[in-house]
């Protein structure tokens, strides 16, 4: 990717460019009651510090910065675990529709029906797609369904009585949220190895649920993009002690209109629409976490979620609700987008989007297994992991070889997870990518390959194009460099 | 790279390298290959105080980020100072080059009985 303009790139900050008296806006003549201040203590003491800036300083610093992105709308992002789809774009006109944009989360229901509606079948759809009828769409993002999920667990045994039941059980590759989820839930980790095919160590797990578990938390397919193949022994097992299953969604791409959740014995799941449902995401946000439960657990679900009288909508709580996971109704305009696209690909669509996501991943798994190594060389479901370890021994690291990606214009695969593979790049290229970008990335990846034993430093130093070359991210991290800083006036308001 | 035999060692990955008062404490080269590629050390200042078996500072690796805890307890008297700018020194010799922090302990032969010796130590790793 060479630098998205000629010349050098004004790094200036808004404030920075500020000269005082420039006005990039007029405002228009005040239309409305003049309203008196607030109180005296709630004003500042001292202007605003905002940028005075004119309106094509404003336009050409926020265009810059969008073209120094690199995104899923401007470059291939086989970013595994991540689900980096192709967004189509007439979700976005479906969630800037004034019906969905313009309502407010404290309108009367009455009033929104169309939104309710919206929410209501959504909420029947990922029912439908995971076999687990209980649905609240309010958690923002994955890991806030999986604590939901977790104080749904939780809930359910205290009400039986059965409040000894504090240990949740995980496999070694698991996603990083799911420990943290299980601690902030107040839930004691107990880690199950993996064999050496990459799947649970049932003989494992047999010897560690009791009476204690609460939850046996499992990605499906594996974070290794590994079915299962002893998944049902897996939660007969786990049923038997007594203890509830969780499937983190994270890989639901893999099983879309093939298998549902709820038929191999998963109690209670999250699924991220922003993966799986192609709503945007990679920006920080927003996303959507929709915690998902069998009938049994559906209780227990947070409030609220949406009811339907007859022909009308309407927000309820569960009987035995969790309570409130945020303070409104989820991140609506995520749900739009899901729900439309969706209602585009149908049910027949869905076992495609996975068929068509597994022949992708097998097809560049097939073609990069002999020079980079595989973590597990079998058939894998929507994600390969490569494991090249011999590329480390002559002294290139999976971090090179991510950042020579960047020079070819491709996002870097998720590095260095699962923990439990050496040099791990996790590469996911999911559906909506054609065979030539697939051809282009294996080429890529065997054109680095030779630089490797050619030129090792053109990758220990890349990237070479972008507008910042090779960054300390540790330091840049733990010791940031903050050019704003506050006025003394905000850091006084206490 | 064999376990050298001239220092004792925590059942958290660290090691300890006895010489009168003053200990030097690095971690091993197994807790290396499991971090992988080591990006930054966040060691304490000279003069703080640790106790023994508790948390000193962080390593963060490609993969993770790993509290330290010492296997020794004391006065800090010295820090790697080269780690902040080459934290890819612990990786290259975690024994040597890769030295962490100097304590100065007052009651270091009682510690280092409750630290294994190179023998139990592979019979540890040996088994994880």
């Amino acid at each position: 990717m060479k630098a998205p303009f000629p010349g050098e790139i004004d790094r200036r900050l808004l404030n920075e460019r500020s000269v005082s008296g420039r006005i990039g806006l007029q405002l228009q003549e005040l239309d409305v009651p003049e309203q008196p201040l607030p109180d005296a203590r709630l004003l500042r003491s001292i202007e605003a510090r905002l940028p005075e800036v004119s309106q094509p300083e404003v336009v050409r610093y926020f265009t810059t910065l969008s073209a120094m992105n690199f995104s899923i709308d401007t470059n291939f992002y086989p970013l595994g675990s991540c689900t980096m789809k192709h967004n189509p774009k007439v979700n976005e006109e479906m969630a800037f529709l004034p019906g969905m944009a313009s309502i407010h989360p404290n309108q009367p229901d009455e009033t929104v029906q169309g939104a309710l509606q919206l929410i209501w079948e959504l909420q029947q759809d990922l029912g439908e797609i995971t076999g687990l009828p209980g649905v609240c769409l309010g958690p923002l993002a994955g890991a806030q369904g999986e604590y939901s999920g977790l104080m749904i667990a939780r809930a359910y045994f205290q009400d039986r009585g059965d409040a000894n039941r504090t240990v949740a059980l995980m496999p070694d590759s698991a996603h990083g949220t799911n420990p943290a989820s299980a601690a902030m839930a107040g839930l004691e980790v107990v880690t199950v190895p993996s064999d050496s095919e990459g799947n649970v160590d049932v003989e494992a797990l047999r010897g560690l649920v009791d009476e204690r578990t609460c939850v046996f938390m499992l990605t499906l397919p594996s974070t290794l993009g590994l079915f299962e193949p002893n998944i049902l022994e897996i939660t007969n097992i786990v049923h038997e002690a007594g203890g509830l299953v969780y499937a983190d969604g994270a890989n639901l791409n893999a099983l879309l209109g093939i298998v549902k959740l709820g038929d191999l014995g998963f109690d209670i799941a999250h699924s991220n629409l922003h993966k799986t449902f192609s709503t945007p995401h990679g920006g920080g946000g927003p996303g959507a976490g929709p915690v998902l439960v069998s009938e049994t657990l559906a209780p227990y679900l947070p409030t609220p979620v949406v009811v339907r009288d007859a022909d009308t909508y309407r927000f309820g709580a569960p009987d035995k609700t969790v309570g409130r996971v945020n303070g409104f109704h989820g991140s609506f305009g995520v749900l739009v987008r899901a729900y439309a696209y969706i209602r585009a690909i149908g049910a027949e669509g869905m076992r495609e989007v996975s068929e068509n996501a597994i022949i992708n991943a097998n097809y560049i798994r097939t073609a990069l297994a002999g020079e980079f190594g595989i973590a597990a060389d079998r058939v894998c479901m929507h994600e390969c992991v490569l494991s090249p370890q011999a590329q480390k021994a002559k002294g290139v690291s999976a971090l090179d070889i991510s950042k020579r990606l960047i020079d070819y214009g491709i996002h870097p695969p998720t590095m260095y997870f699962p923990l439990i593979v050496p040099e791990a790049l996790m590469v996911e290229p999911t559906e909506t990518e054609t065979k030539d970008t697939l051809d282009r990335f294996i080429a890529v990846m065997r054109q680095i390959n030779k630089e490797i034993d050619s030129d090792p430093d053109l990758l220990h130093d890349a990237p070479h194009d972008t507008p910042n070359t090779r960054l300390d991210e540790a330091n840049a991290a733990r010791h940031p460099y903050l050019r704003w800083q506050p006025d003394e006036d905000l850091t006084a308001v206490g | 790279m064999a376990t050298p035999d001239d220092r004792r060692y925590s059942d958290e990955h660290e090691w300890a390298l006895f010489d009168g008062s003053i200990v030097t404490v690095g971690v091993t080269q197994f807790a290396t290959d499991s971090l992988g590629d080591v990006v930054y050390v966040d060691l304490p200042e000279v003069g703080a105080k640790v106790a023994q078996f508790d948390k000193f500072g962080e390593i963060e690796s490609v993969k993770a980020v790993s509290d330290l805890f010492s296997p020794i307890g004391g006065t800090i008297v010295e820090v790697n100072s080269d780690l902040m700018t080459m934290s890819e020194k612990v990786n290259q010799d975690p024994y040597s080059v890769g030295w962490l922090i100097k304590v100065e302990a007052s009651d270091a032969a009682s510690q280092l009985s409750k630290l294994m010796d190179a023998t139990a130590y592979d019979a540890l790793i040996a088994e994880e």
